[in-house]
């Protein structure tokens, strides 16, 4: 585990507890994505990582160090892009670039910061004035900021709010080339499609907990379930006999039943199902079919925590 | 120590100070020649000496002292004002640097532009008045101490403010009156007796005094409680700073 976190609880001085107790452990490499709505806790979780805020409790370290005892040999492996565009605007691309790496400690190396810059499309612009760069581009310039100094495990906190459909397409293509490089990152994002496309592991946050971590692919695998409700003419008090092999759920206080079956399996066993309700003597009104999206998922999970 | 890191935030300070290099030569030379135009010329024809110096050349201790304070103050105050209200303190706070190395890197600059300021001050004077440097360690050392020590305190005003307002506020409102009321322009002994007695709890009093006293080697004060008095602020400023960062007040949530 390159991020180790233990039962991290921060509570802010007004009594707001915005973290209860995380705990988490990111593998080297990965691309994980933390899910949660505004308010969920994300940046606070990143910022107690990033030294920006004091945990209250609880423990993290990064590749083994401690964020808060051995905080030097902790931060200069993270590089964090906050969520705001927090530049200073009279200055040109390039200086704000190389003082984040003089400032992490690292000899200066221009090759370094002509070779970030150039893979995040700003070397034509190194000697503009950071007042003059669109908005996108000045989120590109954190990302070269928090990259100049080479670091194992980025954060990215919400890289793609507010950033247009091409940039965000950029933005997944410069991760995508970053975990190529062995880059731990961890991304907060409120777009599921976001956390789709580029995560392998997924953890869903809100009110201060950890929801759940799962492997992306799992999560899929959750996203092919699909329902099928049957709606009868007459309702029932129980599931026929026959029918006791399908584990049907009874609905609508007995006007339904329902189906639960997965579309990547090789047989979905409705034409059977459809045949054997039939036979069992029970009138069709209707049929109709859901599909649980990661976002129904995420939604689940999201009123779960705050039941 | 991380040095690289001190490098960066002194140089990337500096660079600032360097894009406005004009503003910050000619201001001092212009209010410097203006104050001896003011004071030397209309005023000092007036007063014949002060404690055997030319009034003059008695002024230009006084009025390095002014600027440098000054100067130092409120360039050591945005310094780190401006990161908290732009909010790029993120990667001040994230990055592996102690908080000794991040105050080396402001104050550092902070006092080098004001020693850049008090140096530019003294040869504009110089070329107005013949001034005398009895003392030129203990100058240097006044002169040094002043820039730091008001660097430090500026940096702790800008660690504090919650706004511009405030950023402006210690500086206009304590510091000028304190520093204008601490004998620049005058020696003690012409004020009334009880005024006297009032004015030596005036702590720039002391600091203006042991400068002068390197330069013409009369003061107000004995020379050591000067010394003591630069020493002793120096100290406090950084007892404060080291409680600011040790409980992140203001600064780490």
């Amino acid at each position: 585990m390159i991020v180790d976190i233990k039962d991290l609880r921060k509570t802010y001085k007004g009594g707001f507890e915005a973290l209860k107790g995380v705990s988490l452990g990111i593998k080297e490499g990965e691309i994980l994505a933390l899910l949660g709505p505004n308010g969920a806790g994300k940046t606070t979780l990143i910022s107690t990582i990033c030294g920006i805020t004091n945990p209250s409790a609880g423990s993290v370290s990064v590749g083994g160090h401690d964020v808060v005892k051995d905080y030097r040999a902790a931060r200069s492996m993270i590089g964090l892009v906050p969520q705001e565009i927090n530049l200073e605007p009279f200055n040109k691309v390039i200086d704000v670039v190389t003082y984040s790496r003089g400032l992490f400690g690292k000899k200066a190396n221009p090759a370094k910061i002509e070779e970030i810059l150039k893979q995040l499309s700003l070397w034509d612009k190194k000697d503009a004035r950071i007042m003059m760069l669109s908005g996108g581009m000045k989120r590109r310039v954190l990302i070269a900021k928090a990259l100049s100094h080479e670091p194992r495990v980025l954060f990215l906190d919400e890289p793609t709010a507010g950033v247009d459909v091409e940039l965000r397409k950029d933005m997944w293509e410069v991760v995508a080339k970053l975990k190529e490089q062995g880059v731990t990152i961890i991304l907060t994002t409120h777009y599921i499609e976001e956390a789709e496309a580029i995560a392998d592991r997924v953890g869903v946050i809100n009110g201060g907990e950890l929801l759940l971590v799962e492997e992306k692919a799992a999560l899929m695998q959750r996203l092919g379930q699909k329902t099928l409700q049957v709606d009868l003419q007459a309702p029932v008090e129980s599931v026929p006999e026959s029918l006791s092999a399908y584990n049907l759920e009874i609905a609508e206080g007995g006007n339904a039943l329902r189906y639960h079956y997965d579309t990547s399996g090789e047989s979905t066993g409705i034409t059977r199902l459809l045949g054997e309700i039939s036979a069992a003597g029970l009138q069709l009104k209707d049929i109709q079919t859901e599909q649980s999206s990661l976002e129904d998922i995420f939604v689940g999970l999201v009123k779960e925590g705050a039941a | 120590m991380n040095f690289t890191a001190v490098w960066a935030i002194y140089y990337s300070e500096m660079v600032r100070f360097f894009r406005t290099i004009a503003q910050s030569f000619i201001s001092p030379v212009i209010s410097t020649s203006l104050y001896f135009v003011v004071f030397g010329a209309a005023i000092g024809s007036r007063i014949d000496q002060v404690e055997g110096v030319s009034y003059g050349a008695f002024i230009v201790p006084g009025l390095i002292m002014l600027s440098v304070m000054t100067q130092a103050l409120s360039n050591a105050s945005f310094g780190i004002y401006f990161p908290k209200f732009i909010g790029t303190i993120y990667e001040l706070l994230s990055a592996p640097v102690s908080f000794f190395e991040i105050v080396l890197g402001f104050v550092g600059a902070a006092a080098t532009k004001a020693l850049f300021i008090g140096v530019v001050i003294l040869a504009t004077a110089s070329m107005f008045v013949d001034v005398p440097v009895t003392h030129p360690w203990a100058m240097i050392l006044f002169l040094v101490l002043t820039c730091v020590s008001f660097s430090l305190f500026g940096f702790i005003i800008g660690v504090w403010a919650g706004n511009f307002e405030q950023l402006q506020l210690i500086p206009l409102l304590v510091v000028t009156p304190l520093v204008f009321l601490g004998g620049s322009f005058y020696s003690i002994s012409m004020l009334p007796p009880i005024w006297q007695k009032i004015t030596l709890f005036n702590p720039v009093v002391y600091l203006i005094s042991g400068f002068r006293w390197s330069f013409f080697g009369t003061a107000d004060v004995p020379v050591g409680l000067s010394l003591l008095a630069i020493f002793g602020f120096t100290a406090l400023c950084m007892g404060i700073i080291w409680w600011i960062f040790k409980t992140g007040w203001r600064i780490r949530a």
